[in-house]
C-alpha cells in the first residue's frame, strides 16, 4: 500500500506560492510595528471578523485536526460535543459577559488582569505557567509538523553542516521554525492573526474536496449510518450510561466536565484565544470576536470529524486499512487526513490539501509563540527584570522574545523526539494548572469580595485535587504512570477523554470551594473604586456602539445560541 | 492596522485558483488522473471556487474602495 505522496511540480509549486505569501504578510507589517502595542497587542485595530477566524483558527493547529479526525474515528459521533456544548455556550459567555473586562480594564494580557483583579503572586502563577506551556505547545507543533513531512513526503536529504547532520526531519523542523520566526518578527501579533485567518479558508478550501468525495465514496450519510455501530453515530442518545458509548463517558461529565469547566477554562481564560478578541478595534469587535468564531466552528465537525467517520466506515467496508503504530498493534488513527488526502486528492488538489494541514502546523507554532511574547514581555519582563524602560525598549525586547522563543521551541521538538513520556508528563501538568483556572475567574469577575490569597491558593488547591485525582484513576487499558494510576488504583475510566472531563470536574470544585472558604477567611485588600472594571457589579454596563440592532453582540449571542440547540437536536 | 489581510488572501487565492483551473482544463478528460477522485475533475471544481472566492476578496477589499473615491 501507498504510503507517502508523489507531488508533482504544480504540488510544490503551490506550497512555494503560500510560503510567499505567508513571509509577504509579514514584510508588508513590517512599517507599521512603531511600538511596542503594534507589535504585541495587533494596535488593537482589527475588525471582527478577522480576530473571529483567528479565534477559532487559533485552536485549529494540526494538532487539533489531526487528533479530531483520529477521535472522529475512535468514537464517533460524540466527538461533536467538542464543538457544540464544549465551546459555543462558553464563547457566548466570554463575549457577553468577561470581553468587557478584559477589553474595558487596562489590561494587556489574561495574566494582567489577574494581576489587576487579585495580587502579584496570582499573575505570577499564571503568567509563568502560561509561558512555558506555550514555547512547549509551539515545540510539540514543530515535531508533529517535521513528523509528519519526514513520514509523508520524503525528500532524501542527508547533509552535513559543519559536522551535524541533517536528515529529513531536521529540514521540515528547521524550515517551518525560520518561517514562523521571520514572519512573527516582522510583524508581531498581526502577522499570526492574519496567517490564522488565511489558514481557516485554506482549511475550509483544502479539506473540502476530500469530504465531499469520501461521502460520495461510502453513500453518503446513509452509508456511514450503514457500516457504523448505532452508538457512534449519535452525541447525547447513548450518554445516558457511560457504557453504552464509545468513549465511556456519561452525560454529567459531559454536560459538567466538558461543557462547563474544560470549555469555560480554555475559552473564557486561556490568553492565546482571548488575545485575538483583545487585538479587535473597538469593545463591540472585542466583544463579538468569539460570536463571530462560534458560526463556522458549528460546522467545522463536517471538516475534521466527518473524514474520521468515514475512514471507520471505509476501514469496515474493508475498502481501506489505517497503518498501526510503528512497531505496535494498535491503529495509528492519527494518519487518517494523511490516509484521505492519498487516497482521492491528484495532483493540484493534493497541493493545496497539504498546504491547508501545513497552514495549521505553522500557525498553531504561531499562536503560541504571539502568546507567549506577550506574556513574556508584559508580564515577566516588564513586571519582574525590567520595569520602567522605554517603550521602544519593549518593542525590541518583544522582537527578541519571538527569537528565544523560536529556539526554545525547536529544543522543545528536539525533547519531544528523544523523550516522548516527558512530552506527555508536562502536558499533563499544564492540564492540572488550567483546570482549576475558571473557579478564580468566575469568583473573581461576579463577587467583589473574593480574595488575592484565596484565589492563589484556590488555583494551587484546584492543581494539587487534578493530581490526585490523575494519580487514583486510570482509562481502560493503561498501565499506570503518565497515563494515571500512579498513587494507587480507585477507579477505571472508559477512556482518557473520560478521565480527563472528571480531573477538571474535581480540580475546578476543589479550586471553587477552597476559594470561597479561604475568601470568608482573609481580609479584602482591595478598594471598590480599585475593582472598577474589573468585577460586574461595579462597573457600568456596556453600552454598544453597533450602527444597527441585528450587529449587536447580543443578538449574535441569540443566533448562535440557537444554531447551537438546532444542531444539538440534529445530531442527538 | 494598515495592511488589509483581504489583498494578500484576494491575491493568493485568485493565483492559485487560476493554476488549478487551468491544470483542470489542461487535464480534462483524463480519467486516469481522477479515476482516484471517482472521476470527479477536483482541480476545475476547486480552482474556480477559489477565482471566485479570491476575486470576492479583492473587490471588497481597500484596494478596490480606494480607487472608487478617487
Amino acid at each position: 500500500m501507498q504510503t507517502t505522496f508523489s507531488l508533482g511540480t504544480i504540488d510544490w509549486t503551490i506550497i512555494l506560492i503560500y510560503f510567499v505569501f505567508v513571509l509577504g504578510i509579514g514584510w508588508a507589517l513590517k512599517r507599521y510595528m512603531k511600538d511596542s502595542s503594534a507589535f504585541l497587542e495587533a494596535g488593537r485595530s482589527l475588525p471582527a471578523w478577522v480576530t473571529g477566524l483567528a479565534f477559532i483558527s487559533a485552536n485549529l493547529g494540526a494538532l487539533e485536526v489531526i487528533g479530531m479526525a483520529a477521535s472522529g474515528a475512535k468514537y464517533g459521533m460524540i466527538i461533536i460535543h467538542h464543538f457544540l456544548i464544549g465551546a459555543i455556550p462558553a464563547m457566548i459567555f466570554l463575549a457577553i459577559f468577561m470581553m468587557p473586562f478584559y477589553y474595558g480594564s487596562k489590561a494587556r494580557s489574561v495574566p494582567e488582569y489577574l494581576k489587576l483583579r487579585f495580587d502579584e503572586k496570582t499573575r505570577g502563577f499564571n503568567a509563568f505557567a502560561f509561558a512555558i506551556m506555550t514555547v512547549f505547545s509551539s515545540g510539540i507543533s514543530m515535531y508533529a509538523l517535521a513528523l509528519l513531512g519526514q513520514v509523508i513526503m520524503p525528500l532524501d536529504i542527508d547533509w552535513n553542516i559543519l559536522g551535524l547532520h541533517i536528515g529529513e526531519f531536521d529540514f521540515y523542523l528547521l524550515i517551518s521554525a525560520m518561517i514562523v520566526l521571520v514572519y512573527m518578527v516582522l510583524g508581531g501579533l498581526t502577522s499570526a492573526i492574519y496567517n490564522e485567518v488565511l489558514q481557516f479558508f485554506l482549511i475550509v478550501i483544502g479539506f473540502a474536496p476530500v469530504v465531499f468525495i469520501g461521502l460520495k465514496e461510502v453513500g453518503g450519510w446513509e452509508g456511514i449510518r450503514a457500516n457504523l455501530p448505532e452508538n457512534m453515530l449519535h452525541s447525547w442518545k447513548f450518554a445516558g450510561n457511560a457504557a453504552d458509548n464509545p468513549m465511556g463517558v456519561n452525560w454529567f461529565a459531559v454536560f459538567f466536565g466538558l461543557g462547563f469547566v474544560l470549555s469555560f477554562g480554555y475559552w473564557c481564560t486561556n490568553f492565546l484565544v482571548v488575545q485575538r478578541g483583545m487585538a479587535a478595534g473597538s469593545m463591540s469587535a472585542a466583544r463579538k470576536t468569539p460570536l463571530i468564531g462560534a458560526l463556522p466552528k458549528m460546522f467545522l465537525p463536517l471538516l475534521v470529524v466527518v473524514p474520521g467517520m468515514i475512514a471507520l466506515a471505509l476501514t469496515n467496508l474493508g475498502t481501506l486499512e489505517l497503518p498501526l503504530k510503528e512497531g505496535t498493534m494498535v491503529t495509528d488513527y492519527d494518519k487518517v487526513i494523511p490516509m484521505l488526502l492519498m487516497r482521492y486528492m491528484p495532483v493540484g488538489v493534493l497541493g493545496l490539501g497539504l498546504v491547508a494541514l501545513m497552514a495549521s502546523f505553522m500557525s498553531g507554532m504561531a499562536g503560541n509563540v504571539s502568546a507567549f511574547n506577550t506574556v513574556f514581555t508584559y508580564d515577566i519582563y516588564q513586571s519582574y527584570i525590567r520595569p520602567n524602560k522605554s517603550d521602544k525598549h519593549y518593542l525590541k525586547v518583544g522582537q527578541w522574545t519571538t527569537v528565544v522563543g523560536v529556539l526554545v521551541s525547536i529544543i522543545t521538538a528536539y525533547v519531544a523526539k528523544s523523550f516522548n513520556n516527558v512530552m506527555d508528563f508536562l502536558q499533563l501538568v499544564f492540564a492540572f494548572i488550567n483546570a482549576p483556572l475558571f473557579a478564580a475567574f468566575l469568583l473573581g469577575m461576579f463577587w467583589k469580595r473574593t480574595t488575592g490569597h484565596a484565589a492563589f491558593w484556590g488555583l494551587i488547591g484546584g492543581t494539587i485535587a487534578a493530581s490526585i485525582h490523575h494519580g487514583f484513576t486510570l482509562p481502560v487499558g493503561a498501565t499506570a504512570g503518565v497515563k494515571g494510576g500512579f498513587f494507587g488504583l480507585a477507579h477505571t475510566y472508559g477512556s482518557e477523554m473520560a478521565q480527563n472531563y472528571w480531573t477538571a470536574v474535581y480540580a475546578f470544585s476543589a479550586a471553587l470551594l477552597l476559594t470561597f472558604v479561604i475568601t470568608l477567611l482573609t481580609k479584602k485588600l482591595k478598594t471598590d473604586d480599585e475593582l472598577k472594571g474589573l468585577v460586574y457589579s461595579l462597573t457600568p454596563k456596556v453600552r454598544d456602539d453597533s450602527k444597527y440592532w441585528y450587529q449587536k453582540p447580543e443578538v449574535l449571542a441569540v443566533i448562535v445560541g440557537v444554531i447551537l440547540i438546532i444542531l444539538t437536536i440534529i445530531v442527538w | 492596522m494598515g495592511l488589509d489581510i483581504k489583498i494578500p488572501i484576494g491575491l493568493m487565492f485568485s493565483i492559485l485558483g487560476v493554476i488549478l483551473t487551468i491544470l483542470g482544463v489542461v487535464t480534462r478528460g483524463d480519467t486516469e488522473m481522477y479515476e482516484q477522485a471517482l472521476g470527479y475533475n477536483v482541480n476545475l471544481f476547486s480552482g474556480l471556487v477559489m477565482l471566485a472566492f479570491g476575486g470576492f476578496m479583492l473587490l471588497t477589499s481597500r484596494l478596490f474602495k480606494k480607487k472608487k473615491e478617487d
